[in-house]
């Protein structure tokens, strides 16, 4: 079946960090390898704007549920940790957001109030993220038309998660306070590849501001998409671009698959399954399922529930019906490994017999009776259980509305129901910003340049082709080019490893974003001054991508130059280890010998010079 | 909190307060949000508006914007019923007085009110219902620097009648700026009080997810159903974690920091005990428990009493009118106590007066002794009286109390230098 996004409804919301310092106090904003201490919290539900609290978030606070925080020195002062309140916002993250509100023509709001949007899952050791509007109703272009930008928001990006226990869930503070940009579209996307492009454009001209971070995490994007008889979806944080396609690609796969499965359920009048579950645990007891003897081992049971009406699209037609695997991430939630239901059993070691007698036990007839299990320590199991019935049932009514997060492989999972409007009020500790019309009239007047400008004046200036220059801007890499091509001259050289030499390192994994500008300025320098040759450049850009310094990385490759009567003597061993061959190809030993010659001397003379200083060789044996 | 000028003006036309939906034109563009209260560091001609999306936005006004009242906000009705009383708790009584801890946000309209009700005060903190039986009385809605005497005396006799009435503990919510001047003041005018009295702050506001407000006051309703232990008390942040609390004497208590959780520290002494997030009290003293004798009140204070810090180069010409207008003084000095020469003169005309002149150290941390340097014996021989290791906060409320409840000089002096409320001692391990 051709794909068909035909009425999908596609909006992005783009979250880039800001490289300056944290938007509410002196701190650094990096992040670090390692964190220190654990500073233990907890996050109580605060009573709503009625009065009440609510009480499925009191149940969990009362369950226990804490929060460890990890601090890092630099990127963590009292600010981060909820002992001081915050700053005034910082200036040159203010200023940022304001040019880049300007860049895509959007209303700037007149005065800036920052606010505290609710967020107990302790992303945020205050419990909330603190965030701004600053202007409304932007453009950009894109794709030949205009795409509606929504809103541009200045706000501090969350904790980052690093690990879960039982009880306690472990956050770093370096990233809590990173300035952010959030700029989310209109839902004006209609296939996968324009999401890409639009993304890609909204890089570009964050990236033309010049203080926006680069480098894995430093850009995120979240995804809302939906589709006809679908529902809204959010994917949040997809943090690779040209995964983007992907995720819309599949997301309407499986709200597609979801619309199916309801039309198929509607057809056959399948009812809500009663969530009656029944301990089976001495069915399985001899079973040698390793999920399931593992489970009765650890003071675990069976838990059964039947599902009549969902035999086969929990799966099905081969594989494309599903519903099953959305039970098994809602049941996950629950803290279990997972559940195994009738579609795809036997298998993983529960023989036919074992299938065969729980049909029995749970009184399976009909046509489509079908079951789930799950086998956990009971309260646990059943909790599961009780997620995937759910779900089962909910794919009666249709696609639920959900926040999923990405997985690497272009596809999601469930992560929680979609969150109500979010509850915000204002930031008392922060003072207000007035954007007075001269200061947006003084931004305005020395907007930075766009892109395609930019790109223009590279291939006048410097002669490079578009495509090198449309790299290099987009690589940001314009200053630095701008100042290695007028000061050593070497446009055409940092045109080339920009462009070609960049993407095939790109290919071959290499991450180059950790290299920055001054660090390229020194490699061209070292080129211009003889240090090494420019094919030692691809070789030098690899180390110095994995952390290693120039000189490091010049001393660990031996590409350090020799000198001509060094490169001459090497060359002259060379041509005397092969005498023989040389005296009986004559002159045609040139092209062969350049092999050897560039294995002994890649990267320390340039090519041209060693084929002149092998063609002189050469000469000199045959007199 | 209000417009003022021609923004209040154009608001009062349109009959628009806060909470009201609002549709307003500025120059040709359009807004709709819900009218929100300005901020204090507004410019004069920014309208506040919650819009759509749950962002506040300031919309810059001119005589010529226009503004609609699109609808009013419908009437709340908070929750004000109070749970039923569980058999055979302890009962706890809450009298509110104010500051961080029992103020809340508006989240509709944005205001900061500075009090809550005594069913918000109980309801706030559901669990803390498993402990104990609440009732509340809100006595005093100010922050704690607005304290002053007469409110310390409305306090103290207020949890008098309280604990006489039958209450098996009181907690205190307090603003933290000045508790621990309050927690001493009612330590001295309750004197041998026989049940627990427990001061608890927040430094975080109770409408964040991450206030301290509701751990603190759980902790102290803990110490007071299960510790045993009568006196005047303080209950905080032992750490900058939500799992450790200290219980802390009300005479030697003091904030340490302006904005950490763990700001009130024991000065010269250890806390009292530590109670930990299961609620598991750990004793580090010895002291009284909890009695069935009636409670007394002595809330005179002498109000003519100043505090004053030396610093290098104090000028006692500057001073002289404020030392002899006093009845009593106290001194921080410097180090062991000490003041420069030039002021020594000074204490001893006030001495001679009959002016009580007490000496502590701004150094906090140790005991005074005038003995050891030449300076000090002049203060000591010029009248000086030294208080061990109180602080000086404390020293400076003793003092009132003191001066208010003995009739000389000499027995004002030698009540200053007895211990009455744990406020001193003449041995420390740290």
């Amino acid at each position: 079946m051709a794909d068909s996004y035909e009425g999908m409804m596609c909006g992005i919301e783009i979250h880039q960090q800001l490289d300056t310092k944290k938007l509410f106090c002196d701190c650094e904003s990096r992040l670090e390898e390692e964190g220190y201490g654990g500073i233990y919290r907890r996050l109580r539900p605060t009573t709503s704007e009625m009065g009440e609290i609510d009480r499925a978030a009191l149940a969990q606070f009362r369950r226990g549920y804490g929060f460890l925080y990890q601090s890092c020195p630099c990127t963590t002062c009292l600010v981060e940790l909820d002992e001081e309140p915050p700053h005034a916002v910082n200036a040159d993250a203010m200023e940022t957001s304001l040019i880049f509100s300007e860049l895509i023509g959007a209303s700037v709001i007149d005065e800036v109030q920052f606010m505290r949007k609710i967020v107990v899952d302790g992303s945020n050791t205050s419990g909330f993220q603190r965030t701004s509007l600053v202007a409304v109703d932007g453009s950009v272009d894109a794709l030949g038309r205009r795409i509606g930008i929504l809103s541009v928001c200045l706000e501090e990006d969350a904790c980052r998660r690093i690990e879960a226990t039982d009880t306690d869930v472990v956050w770093r503070t370096d990233r809590l306070g990173i300035p952010l940009i959030e700029v989310a579209t209109a839902p004006d996307m209609r296939t996968p590849e324009e999401v890409m492009e639009v993304a890609l454009r909204i890089g570009t001209l964050l990236r033309a501001t010049k203080r926006v971070k680069r480098g894995l995490g430093t850009i995120r994007e979240d995804l809302n998409i939906s589709i006809p008889e679908g529902a809204r979806i959010e994917i949040k944080g997809v943090q690779e671009l040209r995964m983007l396609p992907d995720f819309v690609r599949n997301e309407v796969k499986r709200q597609k698959m979801l619309v199916r499965v309801r039309d198929i359920l509607k057809e056959r009048g399948t009812k809500d399954a009663a969530f009656e579950p029944v301990d089976v645990t001495s069915v399985f007891k001899d079973c040698p399922a390793k999920v399931i003897s593992g489970a009765l081992k650890s003071k675990g049971v069976v838990m059964a529930v039947r599902l009549p009406g969902f035999a086969g699209v929990m799966n099905g037609d081969n594989g494309t019906l599903r519903l099953g695997s959305e039970m098994a991430q809602y049941a996950r939630t629950a803290g279990v490994k997972g559940i195994f239901h009738s579609d795809e059993l036997p298998n993983y070691g529960i023989e036919q017999d074992y299938v065969d007698a729980l049909r029995k036990e749970l009184g399976m007839t009909g046509e489509f009776d079908a079951f789930v299990i799950c086998a956990a320590p009971e309260k646990r199991a059943v909790r599961a259980l009780e997620l995937a019935v759910g779900r089962a049932n909910q794919g009666i009514v249709g696609v639920p509305e959900e926040t999923r997060d990405p997985l690497p492989d272009g596809t999601t999972k469930y992560s929680r129901p979609l969150p109500g409007a979010a509850r915000m009020y204002p930031e008392t500790d922060v003072p207000p910003t007035t954007i007075t019309p001269e200061r947006l009239k003084r931004i305005s007047e020395n907007l930075p340049e766009l892109p395609e400008v930019t790109e223009n004046r590279l291939c006048q200036t410097y002669g490079i082709n578009p495509q090198q220059a449309h790299q290099i801007v987009a690589r940001s890499l314009d200053d630095v080019f701008c100042r290695i091509s007028d000061e050593f001259g070497m446009a055409a050289v940092a045109a080339t490893t920009f462009e070609n030499t960049y993407r095939e390192l790109e290919h071959d994994g290499v991450d180059l974003e950790g290299i920055d500008m001054e660090m390229l300025y020194a490699l061209f320098s070292g080129l211009k001054d003889g240090k090494y040759a420019k094919e030692a450049l691809p070789g030098l850009l690899k180390e110095m991508a994995s952390g290693t310094s120039l000189d490091a990385a010049v001393e660990k490759l031996g590409v350090a130059a020799v000198d001509a009567g060094e490169a001459e003597a090497i060359i002259a061993a060379i041509v005397k280890e092969r005498e023989d061959f040389v005296r009986s190809k004559g002159m045609g030993a040139v092209g062969p010998l350049m092999g050897p010659v560039m294995g002994a001397l890649r990267g320390k003379i340039d090519g041209k010079q060693a084929s002149d200083l092998l063609t002189k060789a050469i000469k000199q044996l045959l007199g | 909190m209000t417009y003022a000028g021609f923004l209040a003006k154009k608001l009062a036309d349109s009959d628009a307060s806060e909470g009201c939906m609002l549709s307003v034109s500025v120059g040709g563009k359009q807004y709709r949000g819900v009218l929100m209260p300005h901020h204090e560091f507004s410019a004069p001609d920014i309208l506040i508006l919650k819009v759509k999306s749950g962002y506040n936005i300031g919309i810059r006004m001119d005589e010529t914007s226009t503004v609609e009242v699109e609808s009013r906000p419908a009437a709340v009705k908070r929750d004000e019923t109070l749970p039923e009383d569980k058999e055979g708790l302890k009962t706890i009584v809450l009298i509110g007085t104010g500051g961080t801890i029992a103020s809340y946000v508006d989240y509709r309209t944005g205001a900061v009110h500075p009090a809550l009700s005594t069913s918000d005060m109980i309801n706030a903190v559901p669990e803390i219902r498993d402990i104990a039986n609440l009732r509340a009385k809100v006595l005093f809605s100010i922050f704690s620097e607005n304290m002053t005497v007469p409110h310390w005396q409305k306090l103290a006799e207020q949890i008098a009648e309280e604990l006489n009435n039958g209450a098996d503990g009181i907690i205190v919510p307090h603003g933290t700026d000045t508790m621990g001047y309050t927690a001493a003041a009612v330590s001295f005018m309750l004197g041998d009080v026989s049940k627990p009295v427990v001061f608890v702050g927040a430094q975080r506001s109770s409408d964040r997810p991450s206030s301290d407000a509701s751990s603190n006051l759980m902790a102290a309703a803990r110490f007071i159903a299960n510790g045993n232990r009568a006196g005047v008390f303080v209950c905080m942040h032992d750490t900058s974690g939500d799992d450790s609390f200290a219980i802390h004497n009300g005479t030697r208590v003091r904030k340490m920091h302006t904005s950490r959780r763990d700001a009130f520290r024991s000065i010269n002494a250890p806390a009292v005990a530590h109670v930990d997030k299961e609620g598991k009290i750990t004793f580090n003293t010895d002291g009284r428990p909890v009695s069935d004798a009636p409670v007394t009140v002595s809330s005179a204070m002498c109000r003519d009493v100043v505090l004053l810090q030396f610093y290098p180069g104090m000028d006692p010409a500057l001073f002289r009118d404020v030392v002899m207008k006093s009845k009593g003084v106290v001194i921080a000095g410097s180090g062991l106590g000490h003041v420069n020469e030039n002021m020594v003169p000074l204490i001893r005309e006030a001495s001679e007066k009959g002016i009580l002149v007490v000496i502590t150290s701004q150094c906090l941390n140790g005991r005074t002794n005038l003995n050891v340097y030449n300076t000090g014996r002049d203060m000591l021989a010029a009248g000086a009286v030294t208080v061990l290791d109180m602080l000086p906060e404390t020293a400076y409320v003793k003092l009132m109390w003191v001066l208010a409840n003995t009739k000389s000089y000499e027995a004002a002096k030698v009540a200053m230098q007895s211990c009455m409320a744990g406020e001193m001692s003449d041995r420390r391990e740290e």
